[in-house]
């Protein structure tokens, strides 16, 4: 038999949250057409480093594995993205993975994003339609702005747009551009927009809106393509005319 | 927001960045450019700025104040980025860090110049005119300081424009971005040229 082609992968590891990440390497045979999960998977079938040393199977998480659900995003060669579709033949070998360490590490590639489940929840991210009887259908939305609206909501929460930020990190609350791009979903939805001025409230708290600096790394890095840095300016100009109603105004609450 | 003051801390940070400092900032360099004339020309308009009606209640309203509120709370800004240029080296990226970047030199230069010259007037009585800044930039060291801090502070202001533009909601599309971006290029091109012909012109 002709001699396996091998993939070189540097993967960063922690053996658990508080641990010291050390990095280890590994040789996985080729297969065509694979991807990253694919490869961590032969890691996982047989967890032997590349100096030949048993070790524990490397931990990631995943769950969709057609980039919809965002579950198995990591650090690949120095770029947060998903690694179900990370191809390795589109890859710079040795491929790199680190956990997105704007994220607590869990385990290995495992990140903890349950900041950005409260951050939709600080910014009133859905559209409050429980009453104590039948509301009946909603309004109809103009096929020509469902077309834009639909776009920001193939936002699956990856964290992505968080890891490219330079202004998401510990010195600062920023929630990030994934939860902003949300808030403008929601005002646009003919439904949604009943609660727009709660929500502006709440996305002008602590670590809200103001807190972007406008690096615009966020809409490069999107796997989705979501015009993010459209959607943060879209609400600066909303809040700019919110701040000025209610500073000035009466009656401009929905 | 009720309880919160960053919302309104940030957008006066933003709104006074333009109004007063980059207005104040434009018309220091037009009354420096008098300079390349001559020096009678120099100091008849400096002269002219420094008997304007209410100066000292003009200079604490539209330069002392709002610029220590800008400089004080921009170095709180500057030091919650975490830099990641070299995983994501995007034009804007490089923008977002300059800005913080030029921000803290302007500061350092701006200190020293205020020192140099408004203080030293309030306090030594000096006089302020050209022969004056002849002096101070006719040490190689202070003229390059001085190209610096002229740069920066241009530097900053023109990107500042940008996202000044971006953060009231002007600039919302793309487009609309990168058209400003050229015209912040062009600020950034006529003022930094108005700034340095001004310290050769005092230097040479």
């Amino acid at each position: 038999m002709a001699e396996e082609t091998m993939i070189k992968m540097i993967i960063q590891r922690q053996d658990e949250p508080e641990a010291q990440p050390y990095e280890e390497e590994f040789d996985i045979p080729y297969r065509d057409n694979m991807n990253v999960i694919s490869a961590l998977m032969e890691i996982r079938r047989n967890p032997v480093n590349a100096k030949g040393e048993e070790t524990t199977p490397v931990y990631w998480d995943m769950g969709c594995l057609e980039e919809v659900c965002g579950a198995c995003s990591m650090v690949i060669n120095g770029k947060a993205m998903q690694s179900c579709t990370a191809l390795i033949d589109q890859l710079e070998q040795p491929v790199r993975l680190e956990p997105m360490r704007t994220f607590p590490v869990m385990r290995d590639l495992a990140v903890d994003r349950t900041q950005m489940f409260d951050s939709l929840k600080q910014v009133k991210a859905w559209v409050p339609i429980d009453g104590t009887y039948d509301l009946g259908e909603g309004q109809r939305m103009p096929e020509s702005k469902r077309q834009w609206a639909y776009e920001l909501s193939k936002c699956m929460t990856c964290g992505v747009c968080l890891e490219a930020c330079p202004n998401v990190n510990d010195n600062s609350d920023f929630i990030g551009p994934a939860a902003l791009s949300q808030v403008r979903l929601f005002n646009t939805h003919p439904t949604g927009e009943y609660h727009k001025a709660e929500r502006m409230e709440a996305v002008l708290d602590e670590g809200g809106l103001q807190a972007c600096g406008n690096a615009q790394n966020c809409v490069e890095a999107c796997p989705k393509g979501i015009p993010l840095t459209t959607s943060i300016a879209a609400l600066n100009r909303e809040a700019t005319l919110h701040s000025f109603k209610s500073f000035f105004g009466s009656d401009h609450h929905v | 927001m009720a309880d919160n003051k960053e919302f309104f801390n940030r957008r006066l940070h933003s709104f006074l960045g333009v109004f007063p400092i980059g207005l104040f900032l434009m018309q220091h360099l037009v009354v420096n450019h008098f300079a390349t004339y001559s020096p009678e020309a120099f100091n008849n308009a400096a002269h002219f700025m420094e008997n304007l009606p209410l100066r000292i209640l003009l200079e604490f309203a539209l330069i002392y104040i709002p610029l220590l509120f800008h400089a004080v709370y921009g170095i709180y800004i500057a030091f919650t980025a975490k830099s990641n240029l070299k995983r994501y080296g995007y034009f804007r990226n490089w923008m977002f860090m300059l800005q913080r970047v030029t921000g803290v030199l302007t500061l350092i230069f701006v200190v020293w110049h205020v020192w140099e010259t408004r203080l030293a007037y309030a306090i030594y009585g000096t006089e302020i005119n050209f022969d004056l800044m002849a002096d101070i930039l006719s040490s190689p060291f202070m003229f390059w300081f001085y190209i610096i801090g002229v740069i920066s502070a241009v530097f900053h202001f023109a990107n500042g424009l940008w996202s000044f533009c971006v953060t009231w909601g002007l600039t919302v599309t793309p487009k609309s971005q990168k058209f400003v971006t050229y015209v912040t290029l062009g600020v950034f091109v006529i003022f930094t040229y108005m700034g340095i012909a001004s310290l050769i012109s005092f230097a040479f």
